[in-house]
């Protein structure tokens, strides 16, 4: 029974330093690999409305409705150690009330052995894209860039921007059509 | 969730002070324990530092307004517990065996114990 148990903590020890070992390798071949790649970002349509965000407040801010072309090859992204990337697109911008705002518009998950070349034609925004205040109209300086987050095996998970960041003005006006 | 369903993982958490969009964070709810590790889909910064963050699950279909405490629609800096910098994959198994089920929480609390008590040298 000794003999037994040691030889069960032997292995068991051996196996854990060994999948230790391996994981940190996994991490270590990949780690300084830069993601980067290049992203056609083109918009269709760029409007803004004025509405009431029911969930947010009481006051009615700005809805930006931005329709776009995307066109992006991420093949070169995915090696051993990426088990899927997270793609997302971002406005950021500056308004009065706030220095930073960064809304989300789309996101998509490619896994790996998924298809990689993206290019798709009017993609409608995946999430609202209110502004807190009314900071959209008449705004000259969106821009909107490609990130992706690399989904590692093992190891760091980086957020990459892609090259190809396109700025977007929003017109003076609001739109009161039925444009989503 | 697929962010989420690396639960069985390992992530090294830190504390930071800048926050931007599409990190994944570990985040705490009000009257909710367990911290849940979400990703920022929205940011907005005031000049002097005050921020608000909307997160949402990646395999979610809707942000996670549904989930903050009642009344809540942002979420702020002081809720973010920390942001997700690694995957170690496999080493949470072990926590996870623990606290879904019982009998191994037993052997492994239990069983050295046992041994100790009854092993003769």
């Amino acid at each position: 029974m000794h003999t037994f148990l040691t030889r069960l903590n032997t292995i068991s020890t051996f196996f854990m330093t060994v999948l230790a070992v391996c994981t940190s390798l996994c991490f270590l071949s990949t780690v300084t690999n830069p993601y980067m790649a290049k992203a056609d970002i083109v918009p269709v349509k760029v409007v803004v409305k004025n509405l009431n965000d029911y969930a947010t407040s009481s006051e009615r801010t700005d809805l930006g409705i931005v329709q776009f072309d995307l066109k992006a090859d991420v093949q070169d992204l995915f090696n051993w150690n990426v088990k899927q990337l997270f793609l997302y697109l971002t406005a950021e911008y500056q308004t009065e009330n706030n220095a930073v705002n960064q809304v989300v518009l789309w996101d998509k998950i490619i896994q790996r052995g998924e298809n990689t070349k993206l290019d798709l034609k009017n993609v409608n925004m995946k999430y609202y894209f209110w502004d807190d205040g009314k900071g959209l109209r008449g705004n000259e300086n969106v821009t909107l860039t490609l990130s992706w987050n690399v989904i590692p095996n093992a190891g760091t998970l980086p957020r990459i921007t892609g090259m190809g960041a396109k700025v977007i003005k929003f017109p003076s006006d609001y739109t009161t059509t039925r444009a989503i | 969730m697929d962010i989420q369903k690396m639960y069985e993982d390992l992530k090294k958490l830190n504390k930071r002070q800048k926050s931007k969009s599409g990190l994944a964070k570990s985040l705490k709810i009000e009257g909710r324990e367990i911290p849940i590790v979400h990703r920022v889909i929205k940011v907005h910064e005031r000049e002097n530092g005050t921020a608000k963050f909307l997160t949402k699950g990646d395999n979610n279909n809707v942000d996670d307004r549904g989930l903050y405490a009642p009344g809540q629609v942002w979420l702020q800096r002081g809720d973010v517990v920390g942001r997700v910098k690694g995957f170690l994959p496999f080493v949470g198994i072990f926590s996870v065996v623990m606290n879904e089920y019982l009998k191994p929480k037993y052997i492994v609390l239990a069983g050295p114990g046992v041994y100790f008590l009854l092993h003769r040298e």
